[in-house]
């Protein structure tokens, strides 16, 4: 796990480059009252749609360079030399990512419950979906970054590969908010969410693996 | 409608000018059958198939809709399968069928989707229903879209092919998630209750008006999703001798 | 026979914009879609015919 030490050290020297995703976050569900109108019940009714949709576009955003830096001074290469190490660098790749850019994520989510005037069990649900949520998005981004490494329309690329792929997760997260909202649990939509990192964490590492092998040949 | 494609074996797969030569032959004959289903087709579902009770005159559009529909799925799957047979086995003509079945497979995708708009409009008000098989048909051509403009992007074609062919395949094993997710958001957002594929029980003349327009529409796809394969493969093999034999032959045979 | 005459046939009961703007799009998608394929492969055999004799200078010719 030294892939993972560090990119962790990496940030930590970046500060303010490890802020902007949470910062872009911030802005992006901002725009939203400006948009849709200051009506609290409204932006109560919105708010989970919004946060999870930012959360994934801050998401997307952040993990175009995921590779980049590692092929750009040749360290990716000497990571991938051994066969079994590439799915180990994906999943730590994946992880740091998370570390620095998921987790602020879900740190700042009662920022956002402020701004929204959600509800405490809202809330609740919204930040224990976005801690399962947050590792499918940083998982399936990775994959992303490993398929349009090197490619000049990478950003733009990324998205549009990987939010179809997103989009469940998406659906079972802000899904179990609205739940609560009007009564229900919402443990039907977390169990749902949690097996999807299960199965997310089960394959997107190895399809990443074979991404980046693809990639560099 | 599921059948194998029988005439083309892995030898075909394996050269490209004897799948050139037998694609060259096969294409009219699509052609041929294409146009022929589709005029029974369009016979029986215009003047056979009775009014509907319920909706009147504008079901009719089910008969391009459907096929359409059911085309656009049944290509992503194909394409996500020759893709990786091509990436498995390291065969350029599966990767190049592959990527010649997928603007195909988007047009479908936009038909069911333009067709079901225009379904949708008189017969429930609006233009645009967030129902389930909509909204997946809808995330469908973003796949297709992805698939198209990544490999698109790269300009190195075996890393364009394998790329695509990881994209498809984790696509294809994304499919049922995805549908189940939209289903089941779907029912929640209890809006819009009705879904334009809840049609009532049909007419058999209606039923095999719409079998007969599939089978044209896939008759249609592999004539169109041939000749762009053959256009493929003229543009990488453009090198080879049989091709310059061909070009120049063609050449010498223009006025 | 479902139609009395052929204005009855394009009225498809008040909804004939609907059915033939289905129609009519799905046709002109599937004629212009193998017109272009057809159109690439033929500029892809005259640009094989273009490129010199050789394999060599072919694949020159392609990385420009």
């Amino acid at each position: 796990m030294s892939i993972l030490a560090r990119d962790l050290k990496l940030a930590a020297r970046r500060r303010i480059e490890s802020l902007l995703p949470v910062v872009f976050f911030l802005v992006a569900v901002s725009l939203f009252p400006l948009g849709v109108g200051p009506e609290p019940q409204t932006l109560r009714q919105i708010a989970p749609g919004i946060v999870w949709v930012c959360a994934l576009l801050a998401t997307m955003l952040s993990v175009n360079t995921l590779y980049s830096g590692d092929l750009a001074d040749g360290s990716l290469e000497q990571m991938l030399r051994a066969p079994a190490s590439a799915v180990a660098v994906a999943l730590a790749k994946a992880a740091a990512h998370w570390l620095v850019a998921g987790l602020p994520l879900i740190v700042a989510a009662p920022v956002i419950g402020l701004l929204f005037d959600m509800s405490g069990p809202a809330l609740t649900t919204l930040v224990v979906g976005l801690l399962l949520g947050t590792p499918i998005l940083s998982l399936l981004g990775g994959l992303g970054a490993a398929l349009t490494l090197g490619l000049r329309s990478g950003g733009m690329l990324l998205i549009l590969i990987v939010l179809p792929l997103a989009t469940p997760a998406l659906i079972f997260g802000a899904g179990a908010v609205d739940a609560v909202e009007s009564g229900l649990s919402a443990s039907g939509h977390h169990s749902l969410l949690a097996a999807l990192l299960i199965a997310t964490l089960a394959g997107t590492p190895v399809a990443t693996a074979a991404a980046l092998r693809i990639s560099t040949e | 409608m599921t059948q194998p494609r029988t005439p083309l074996t892995f030898f075909t797969f394996s050269s490209p000018p004897r799948f050139y030569a037998i694609t060259g032959v096969l294409v009219p004959v699509f052609w041929a059958l294409a146009v022929g289903l589709t005029a029974v087709g369009l016979w029986m579902g215009f003047f056979v198939a009775p009014t509907d009770a319920t909706q009147g005159e504008v079901y009719r559009i089910i008969f391009i809709h459907v096929p359409a529909a059911w085309m656009s799925m049944l290509l992503y799957v194909v394409m996500a399968f020759w893709a990786a047979i091509g990436w498995a086995f390291n065969a350029r003509l599966a990767s190049m069928v592959a990527r010649s079945i997928a603007p195909t497979g988007a047009l479908f995708t936009f038909l069911a989707l333009w067709t079901g708009a225009l379904w949708g409009k008189p017969t429930w008000g609006t233009w645009w229903v967030w129902d389930a098989r909509l909204t997946s048909e809808l995330i469908l051509l973003f796949l297709y879209l992805g698939y198209i403009a990544l490999t698109e992007a790269i300009d190195d074609p075996r890393r364009a092919d394998q790329a695509g062919a990881l994209l498809a395949v984790v696509g294809s094993v994304n499919v049922p998630i995805i549908y189940f997710s939209v289903k089941w958001w779907n029912t929640l957002h209890q809006g819009a209750s009705v879904s334009l594929t809840a049609a009532p029980k049909m007419a058999t003349t209606m039923l095999t008006a719409m079998l007969i327009m599939s089978l044209a529409f896939w008759a249609y796809a592999f004539a169109v999703v041939f000749t762009r394969t053959r256009a493929m493969v003229l543009e990488r093999e453009q090198s080879a001798t049989w091709v310059q034999d061909l070009a120049r032959r063609q050449q010498g045979a223009l006025p | 026979m479902n139609w009395n005459s052929a204005s009855e046939f394009f009225d498809m009961g008040g909804h004939g914009f609907f059915v033939w703007g289905s129609y009519a799009v799905c046709l002109a998608v599937m004629t212009l879609e193998p017109l272009l394929a057809a159109q690439r492969r033929r500029r892809a055999l005259q640009q094989a015919a273009q490129t010199p004799h050789g394999a060599a200078a072919a694949r020159d010719e392609e990385d420009a």
